[in-house]
């Protein structure tokens, strides 16, 4: 079955170039089969090999003293103190998404769930962030519909909750919608497990599913070999099977207590190709097995297609010699099938055989270490200077500021969420200190005192406008909701969502934000232990904003002392932390009001970012703060206003008013700008001295704007009433402005 | 007491109500697994939520027939208080030891969030110690927790007073709105004729933590704890002490 001569076509469908195959003639010494073929296209793959970002995540901050497990293994890990180690990381399902939602958010789930066992943790949380189109779109409502209950069906399933997230909308999305899944699992933190593969003889066993056709990309398909019609109807979609994983899940975890692995890892993306020769290839071993003992779904199925099915819910493991029994009689309890495929060996080779014959011998270290990797050009987008410009006067009187107020609380970005939360369980495992929609999540460690809060963010219109800054404000934003909750940030994991990458404006945006990202991970000393690139979102050419998404986790030492963003009781004074300046660029109010995405973002200094966030951790743990929220989308009076929903109490302030150029915007621009490094806490009367002190002493800027209470929510400028409505009006409007679209939808239907 | 915790493959709520009643109430708890023959020495079974076999054929129809089936169909028909939660409530329906059975929600959507519930009859072995009309605030978390019965068999509910909690408001009112499912007669959890096997959908076991938001589900199993030293004559069926299959948590 050797391949005489490749032509460029079938290296074209395999995804590569002249050059690539010419490495591959290198590192072989002859021509590749179609089965190595295939295996290369997979593993020299963006999506493996990470070869345009690669260079580029390099310069990410990844160690620090409480980094268990950096980049390079399934999941990373931090210290959080007891012996123990969060484990965590976020992935992106987006293009599966697209084509099927339910299935394509489903198996994202399953995936970073596999992820997150496979280190030997118990996952405790999830969270996602995802984009969607304009939800006027009848095609939006049915991909947001189907992505979020297939979010739940997976989730809810398993018994994992769904703890908190984050949702934005552009016309960008609408064609190529962002799912990115975070999971956060707890184990012991010398129980940490790897994906290695070492000890010639050590049995290489598969576990789970059986192997189909679903998930071989139909342009991967090459030769005569593949013309059976029933290809053609194979799904590009993986379908997920939530009990399964189910009980992978228990089942792998009681093995893990045996002390028999040696190394596991799951099958996801490139399935038994990228575990077996990834896994040889850490453990500096080689690995042989035969895909003829693989339990297969399907008759026929060559081992072409063995090795690049994306199957959900499988697992490889390694077991210790001598152990098998051991293995096999706890995957029985839970009526799983351990096969034996194959062995260790210490060739570093991936050998593949079907029964007797060879189809595959490939050096390991050329499938991993030494795959391509591309510095790509890069070019600053003529966009930029365009979209830099920003002259409020052109914008034409502005529109009167209850107007503005009441449009932004029914902006789907701003709207409240419970419309998607309320589908996910967010309370099973009973650790959920903070539920979805009051803040970062927050779960307890059962068996200690302390708490974990975890947030993921990300602005596409700041980093459009600004990779740089951008990409810096996620971070600078995941890490300040965190803080909210009066949580130390101590770990980060990103998502890199980005268009084609071998356009040099794209490539451009991508190395700015990582730059700006590392920056900023530096400055807030957060290190950043693994995550995930997604390229190529793009549709009929135009890519979606680009989407740098981060997911910060942060550790509270005295559960008791956990922070909401919701005021507690009349009478408490409400502080604003930190700085306003006039700063509209980018922000959702020129984006719902005027339908722009303009001017520069906010800017942002990482010193008074790094200054208020410890006011805030320090401020919860001695039990200064009551309430505390992060200012952003829509700017202070949205943030006011979310203080006080869901909680029935208002609020009567005068906060003071931002110098401004632009005649006649000094109050929308003191209302609804985004300036960044801001929170809005609520404190005690009898606190406030000590807040104001402390927050003094860190030189970041405390401005008591006024009381909690009352039903209305009455906002002034300086002295001069600006905003004064009713609570529960306002209320309505943010609570129900999602749902009004699906009702309205079923309403048609 | 000693509590068993049925577990199925795909439940996922039995470390919760594991938890709730030994480290929370601070009793004798024990994970039963499905495959097992005999319930030990429990003095009482929680079946607890999730998706026991995957709920892909209909919610608890293939749990019912697990071989722990018939040990607790036996503890119960010898008077043990048996309380099934969410899925634990779908299988004790297919299961035949309760009546009537669940559709999907209404609105079709999984629904997790606070409700409020009304105890409606304090003579069972799970409400004993909470007050007739007590508004409970208590989670749910379900697809399918829409109850339903034929006319005939809900008229012998009500007549027997069978139904045990309904959905009300915070200020204990019947109302739709105050339904989250689509329940007939607003139901949320019902007994058997005995009284000592409840089920509901609300979840008590999260319930028992200020902390998470609400201890109001502590009063089901403080009613069972409290109840059993009152009957320590009651003749618990002595199945056999096979070897109970302890997992680990």
């Amino acid at each position: 079955m050797t391949v005489e001569t490749i032509s460029d076509s079938v290296l074209e469908r395999h995804g590569l170039t002249r050059d690539e195959y010419q490495r591959i003639l290198a590192a072989l010494g002859r021509t590749p089969t179609l089965t190595e073929l295939g295996i290369f296209s997979v593993m020299w793959s963006e999506h493996c090999s990470y070869k345009s970002s690669r260079v580029h995540l390099k310069t990410l901050p990844t160690t620090g003293p409480r980094v268990l497990q950096g980049p390079g293994e399934n999941a990373g890990a931090v210290d959080i103190g007891d012996g123990l180690a969060a484990v965590f990381k976020i992935e992106s399902h987006n293009h599966p998404s697209f084509i099927e939602p339910y299935q394509g958010a489903a198996t994202g789930v399953g995936g970073i769930i596999r992820d997150i066992f496979t280190m030997g943790a118990r996952p405790i949380a999830l969270l996602n962030s995802l984009r969607f189109g304009r939800l006027d779109d009848p095609l939006v409502r049915r991909t947001m519909a189907g992505v979020v209950a297939g979010i739940g069906g997976y989730g809810n399933s398993i018994g994992i909750p769904t703890i908190g997230g984050e949702i934005a909308f552009d016309e960008s999305y609408t064609g190529n919608p962002l799912v990115n899944v975070f999971c956060l699992g707890i184990s012991r933190a010398d129980d940490i497990i790897k994906g290695t593969a070492s000890g010639a003889g050590n049995a290489v066993y598969y576990v789970g599913a059986k192997t189909g056709r679903d998930g071989i990309h139909g342009a991967t398909m090459a030769s005569s070999e593949f013309d059976d019609k029933s290809a053609e109807k194979r799904p590009a979609v993986q379908v997920g099977d939530p009990f399964m994983e189910k009980l992978l899940l228990e089942a792998c975890l009681e093995v893990m207590k045996t002390d028999a692995l040696v190394g596991i890892q799951d099958m996801g993306a490139a399935g038994l190709t990228c575990s077996t020769c990834e896994m040889a290839s850490r453990g500096g071993a080689g690995i042989e097995i035969d895909v003829s003992l693989v339990p297969q779904r399907e008759t026929g199925m060559t081992p072409y297609e063995i090795m690049l099915s994306e199957s959900q819910e499988r697992m490889l493991l390694v077991v210790k010699q001598g152990r098998e029994a051991d293995v096999e009689r706890i995957f029985e309890k839970w009526d799983l099938h351990a096969v034996r495929i194959g062995e260790v060996t210490t060739d570093h080779l991936m050998r593949v055989k079907n029964g007797g014959e060879v189809v595959a011998e490939i050096p390991t270290r050329a499938l991993t270490d030494d795959a391509p990797v591309y510095r790509r050009p890069m070019e600053e987008p003529q966009y930029l200077k365009e979209a830099h410009q920003l002259e409020l006067a052109r914008l034409g009187t502005p529109v009167p500021v209850r107007e503005v107020f009441t449009r932004l609380l029914a902006s789907p970005e701003i709207a409240s969420k419970r419309w998607v939360y309320r589908q996910y369980d967010h309370m099973v495992r009973t650790n959920t200190l903070v539920l979805p929609g009051m803040g970062a999540g927050v779960v307890r460690v059962k068996g200690t005192q302390r708490a974990l809060a975890m947030s993921v963010d990300g602005n596409g219109r700041f980093v459009y406008l600004d990779p740089f800054i951008g990409a810096q404000l996620a971070v600078a934003e995941a890490a300040r909701n965190v803080a909210c909750a009066g949580a130390l940030p101590i770990g980060a994991t990103n998502c890199l969502n980005f268009g084609n990458p071998q356009r040099p404006e794209i490539m451009w945006q991508f190395a700015r934000a990582v730059e700006g990202m590392g920056a900023a991970c530096r400055a807030l000393n957060i290190p950043i232990t693994g995550g995930n690139v997604s390229l190529y979102n793009e549709t009929d050419g135009r890519g979606v904003l680009p989407t740098p998404v981060m997911g910060v986790v942060g550790l509270i030492e005295n559960a008791d002392t956990v922070v909401g963003r919701a005021f507690r009781a009349s009478g408490d004074v409400v502080v604003l932390l930190g700085d306003s300046t006039d700063e509209l660029g980018g922000s959702e109010y020129l984006n719902v009001i005027h339908g722009l995405v303009r001017g520069v973002p906010p800017s942002l200094h990482l010193l008074s970012e790094a200054a208020l966030q410890h006011v805030l951790v320090e401020g919860a743990a001695r039990r200064l703060i009551r309430s505390a929220h992060d200012c952003a989308e829509g700017g202070l009076a949205v943030t006011l206003a979310e203080c006080c929903f869901d909680v029935g109490l208002g609020i009567d302030v005068d906060v003071p008013g931002v110098e401004t150029t632009s005649a006649g915007y000094q109050d929308i621009a003191t209302l609804f700008g985004e300036s960044a490094s801001r929170a809005v806490i609520s404190v005690a009367p009898d606190r406030a001295a000590d807040l104001l002190a402390l927050a003094a002493a860190e030189g970041v800027t405390a401005t008591m704007l006024g009381t909690v209470g009352g039903d209305r929510i009455r906002i002034s400028i300086d002295g001069r009433r600006a905003l004064d409505e009713p609570l529960a009006a306002a209320e309505r409007i943010w609570s129900s402005a999602i749902g009004a679209y699906f009702e309205r939808k079923r309403a048609i239907a | 007491m000693k509590f068993a915790v049925v577990v199925f493959p795909g439940s996922n709520c039995d470390h919760d109500a594991y938890h709730a009643v030994k480290h929370v109430l601070s009793q004798e708890a024990e994970f039963v697994w499905h495959k097992n023959t005999s319930l030990g020495a429990a003095d009482a079974v929680i079946l607890p939520g999730g998706f026991a076999h995957g709920d892909y054929l209909r919610t608890g129809a293939i749990a019912r027939f697990s071989p722990i089936m018939q040990a607790v169909t036996a503890f119960a028909a010898a008077g043990g208080p048996v309380i099934g939660v969410c899925n634990g409530f779908q299988v004790l329906l297919e299961a035949g030891l309760l009546p009537g059975a669940m559709l999907r929600n209404r609105g079709l959507h999984f629904r997790c969030e606070y409700v409020h519930v009304r105890v409606e009859e304090t003579d069972t072995a799970f409400t004993s110690s909470c007050r007739l009309g007590q508004v409970l605030r208590m989670p749910i978390a379900h697809g399918e927790g829409n109850y339903y019965a034929e006319p005939d068999v809900l008229e012998r509910l009500e007549r027997n007073r069978q139904i045990v909690f309904r959905y009300v408001n915070a200020a204990g009112e019947e109302t739709d709105e105050s339904n989250p499912n689509g329940s007939i007669h607003n139901i949320a959890g019902i007994t058997n004729e005995a009284r000592n096997v409840v089920g509901l959908m609300p979840h008590p076991e999260r319930a028992c933590e200020l902390a998470l938001g609400s201890a109001d589900g502590r009063g089901l199993f403080e009613s069972v704890i409290n109840g059993l030293g009152d009957r320590s004559a009651r003749t618990v069926p002595s199945s056999v002490a096979a070897a109970v299959g302890v997992l680990e948590q």
